[in-house]
């Protein structure tokens, strides 16, 4: 009898009906929709006389980019790229030394953002007026304005403001600002430099296992945990030795002018720049020793041998992004820590645990769980506007890609490569935060 | 509930997509660029023009003597009067132009996407460009160079004094590919600098971020003006590469593309034959028959490139010739002050030369 029954119903109101119709419809509009873009794309690529391919990767870029993290290099004699690339390479190859470029950004960026964001957050709960309101004032003002607006900013307003070469900053000879970029110590290469960062790398490991070690025994067998304190120190003090001695730190060393080599021009020269810059007039025998060293700042050539040279664009794009997030990390920092309940505070403290315990073993933990979901797509945020650096010339993957399909005429097929590169990126981004993520949360038994 | 919901969503895609795929017959003016690219599939140019009313010109926008917007919103310059010329040659008005303002890497996909009808925009003619790139370029309306601006007090003279020195470009042009190349030749690697932007990169070299900036010589002349400081700044005596400099338009439409390089052409023999906007219309009852028929006195000239006979007429008569275009832009009567050098008639020992209208 069911079957007849089923019967009497008519299709249009059969509830299951509907549910798979409505499927089919979607799908339908949605094919439709597309089918109908992809053949207009078709017909006027046709019309064009262009086709769609990536053979073009192989041919000759013919263009130059700009090196922005680039390490003296004691072999060519001048500062290399992280990634060398020359215009005689193919498209592939400065396409990926746009990404490594946009990688750069992107670890340092989320790395420096993280640290600040946590600071400025917990400065939001200090009982110092000027920090608290300081914080709240930086945020409101940051979360609030364009982030191209900010770039343009950092980039023509204090970048492009560093004094020209020959007049650089000099921070205790370790670190030169000027137009030509940011020279900073950096580690040598050499044999052991490798087996320093092996060892740091080991060192941070059990640095971390003994932490854990450590508060699982003050929690659970409420032991002093003073002995693996020390191993803590003793860690901590051989780490600051290897970083300082072990890396062979390269030093940027600035050329000066050799005074040995001047003909009568270079003098002249000299001369004038000593009646501008010290106001000493028909300087007599401007060479002598007594001389150079007194107007030493003659010499100067804002050009450098050794460490590590940042330019500019990759300085500004780096302070940008990271002011820019970090304001964002600090909301969700804050409110992350408040949506621990006051009672966990409380009840710390009434099994006398120091504040600093109260904040690391019992409010953090829980405030992660409201902290990294959001925490996610800052991150992502900050991956994807490290695009935005090509508004300041930094040779990002955004920019690189632009000239190139120009260059080739092929924007569908460059297009499509800088689509799944970022899509690729921020998948990586998505996996590991949730990984993170599903670490921290409750663990329900 | 659930199925109401998703019911009426699926309404609403529907209506949207069939609003979308509305085939625009024939395009009205306020079309969007969706309905302009669908067009282009359809018929010539030329036809969406004449429907519309209105030629859509790119242009850089930023270029005194070139293409500039003053502040009234007024555009003006040598690319803009070719604009003017092929609207008036085509719709009998030279002010039916709306221009829009397109990056150096924006312009070759607006007008691959129907967004402009034509480029008129200090484009370089390039076989790469007149192949790959799926372009058609129009005859040079001006013969440029490129050119390396310094400061006076750089000291640099040279292309080989570049090394370690810094030099700003814009991105997705041929200056960006020449420098590579030449300064690859002078044995140096100068820093390149890439903006996407020209303003930022003329910024930029302002502020001292780079010690020279390359760009065809004409446009570094003109942008000069604009600097801080326009006595600070030379041009090396260095010519880089050849840049013929004209308007463009898209691979296989040959009926749009022969109205934009005839009626460039006509500017050109327009000098050669002496008429000028004064008296064009007393031309018109010349004796000369190559002058009556270029004027569409007598022959059918307009007709076999779909335009009425007398189209150079309009043309001539918002713009002038050739030489009266350049003057007023870049010659005698503007602030630049340039000859004409390789930009004079053949007749003259320039590289002008309009092929026979007959």
């Amino acid at each position: 009898m069911t079957f007849n029954q089923e019967h009497s119903i008519p299709f249009w109101r059969d509830d299951r009906f509907w549910k798979i119709a409505l499927q089919v419809i979607a799908v339908v509009v949605v094919a439709a929709f597309a089918s109908l873009l992809l053949y207009n794309l078709n017909i006027n690529m046709q019309r064009a006389g262009l086709k769609f391919g990536f053979d073009f990767l192989d041919n000759q870029a013919s263009f130059d980019i700009l090196d922005s993290v680039a390490p003296y290099s004691a072999i060519d004699e001048t500062y290399k790229s992280v990634f060398p690339y020359s215009p005689t390479d193919n498209y592939a190859r400065v396409l990926q030394a746009g990404l490594v470029n946009s990688l750069l950004i992107m670890v340092s960026g989320i790395i420096l953002t993280t640290i600040v964001g946590i600071i400025i957050g917990v400065f939001q709960f200090s009982d110092n007026w000027l920090l608290r309101k300081g914080s709240e004032l930086y945020i409101e003002v940051v979360r609030n304005t364009p982030l191209l607006l900010q770039l343009f900013f950092w980039y023509s307003a204090v970048f492009s403001q560093l004094p020209r070469p020959k007049e650089r900053l000099d921070f205790f000879g370790a670190l030169y600002l000027s137009k030509r970029g940011i020279f900073m110590p950096w580690p040598a290469t050499n044999p052991l430099l490798w087996f320093s960062l092996g060892l740091i790398i080991v060192g941070v490991a059990g640095g971390i296992w003994l932490w854990f070690w450590r508060t699982n025994l003050i929690v659970e067998k409420g032991q002093s945990g003073q002995t693996q304190l020390w191993g803590l120190w003793a860690i901590a003090l051989t780490l600051i030795v290897v970083i300082l001695f072990g890396l062979g730190w390269a030093f940027p060393h600035e050329l000066t002018l050799d005074p040995s080599q001047f003909d009568a021009r270079d003098t002249e020269r000299f001369a004038a720049c000593v009646a501008e810059t010290y106001q000493v007039e028909n300087l007599s025998n401007p060479t002598s020793e007594a001389n150079l060293a007194l107007y030493s700042k003659c010499l100067w050539t804002g050009n450098f041998e050794y460490g590590l040279r940042l330019s500019l664009e990759f300085a500004a794009l780096l302070v940008g992004l990271v002011i820019y997030t970090a304001a964002f990390i600090a909301e969700i920092v804050r409110a992350g820590i408040q949506s621990v309940a006051q009672g966990q505070w409380e009840a710390a403290r009434a099994l006398g645990l120091h504040s600093d315990s109260t904040m690391r073993l019992v409010v953090f933990p829980q405030a992660l769980r409201v902290i990294i979901p959001p925490l996610n797509s800052q991150y992502q945020n900050l991956a994807k506007n490290s695009s935005l650096g090509a508004a300041i010339a930094y040779a990002e993957l955004y920019n690189v890609a632009n000239t190139t399909y120009n260059q080739s005429g092929r924007p569908i097929d460059v297009m499509l490569i800088i689509a799944l590169t970022y899509l690729s990126i921020n998948m990586v981004i998505s996996l590991t935060m949730n990984a993170f993520n599903r670490a921290v949360q409750l663990k329900e038994r | 509930m659930l199925n109401w919901r998703s019911l009426l969503l699926t309404a609403l895609l529907a209506g949207s997509l069939a609003a979308c795929a509305t085939p625009p017959e024939k395009d009205s003016g306020a079309a969007g660029d969706g309905e302009n690219t669908a067009a282009t599939a359809e018929g010539s140019r030329l036809d969406v023009v004449k429907d519309r009313g209105r030629l859509i010109c790119g242009v850089d926008g930023g270029i005194p003597g070139f293409s500039y917007v003053d502040e009234d919103s007024n555009y003006s310059g040598i690319d803009v009067d070719i604009c003017k010329a092929v609207a008036a040659a085509v719709l009998g008005d030279a002010d039916a132009v709306e221009y829009r303002k397109l990056d150096s890497t924006e312009r070759f996909t607006a007008l691959a996407g129907g967004e402009v009808d034509m480029l008129s925009r200090n484009t370089t003619w390039t076989i790469s460009r007149d192949t790959s790139v799926g372009l058609e370029f129009a005859p040079t309306t001006f013969y440029d160079g490129q050119g390396m601006m310094v400061r006076a007090d750089s000291g640099l003279e040279t292309l080989e004094d570049f090394d370690g020195k810094s030099v700003c470009v814009e991105a997705g042009t041929t200056t960006e590919l020449n420098l590579t190349d030449k300064m690859r030749e002078a044995g140096v690697d100068p820093e390149v600098k890439t903006y996407q932007q020209a303003d930022p990169a003329y910024q930029a070299y302002d502020d001292e971020l780079c010690d020279g900036f390359t760009s065809d010589k004409s446009q570094l002349l003109a942008r000069r003006t604009t600097l801080s400081d326009p006595e600070a700044h030379i041009l090396l005596d260095v010519t880089m590469s050849k840049e013929p400099l004209g308007p463009v338009t898209i691979n296989n439409d040959s009926a749009w593309f022969d109205v934009v390089k005839w009626v460039t052409y006509g500017l050109i023999e327009a000098e050669e034959l002496g008429i000028t906007s004064e008296n064009v219309s007393e031309m018109e009852g010349s004796d000369d028959p190559t002058v009556r028929r270029f004027l569409g006195a007598e022959g059918e000239l307009g007709e076999g490139i779909g335009l009425e006979s007398d189209f150079m007429v309009n043309a001539i008569e918002a713009v002038g010739n050739y030489s009266e275009v350049y003057e007023r832009n870049l010659g005698k009567d503007s602030q630049f002050k340039l000859d004409r050098g390789l930009n004079a008639l053949w007749t003259d020992g320039g590289l002008l030369y309009a092929p026979p209208f007959r």
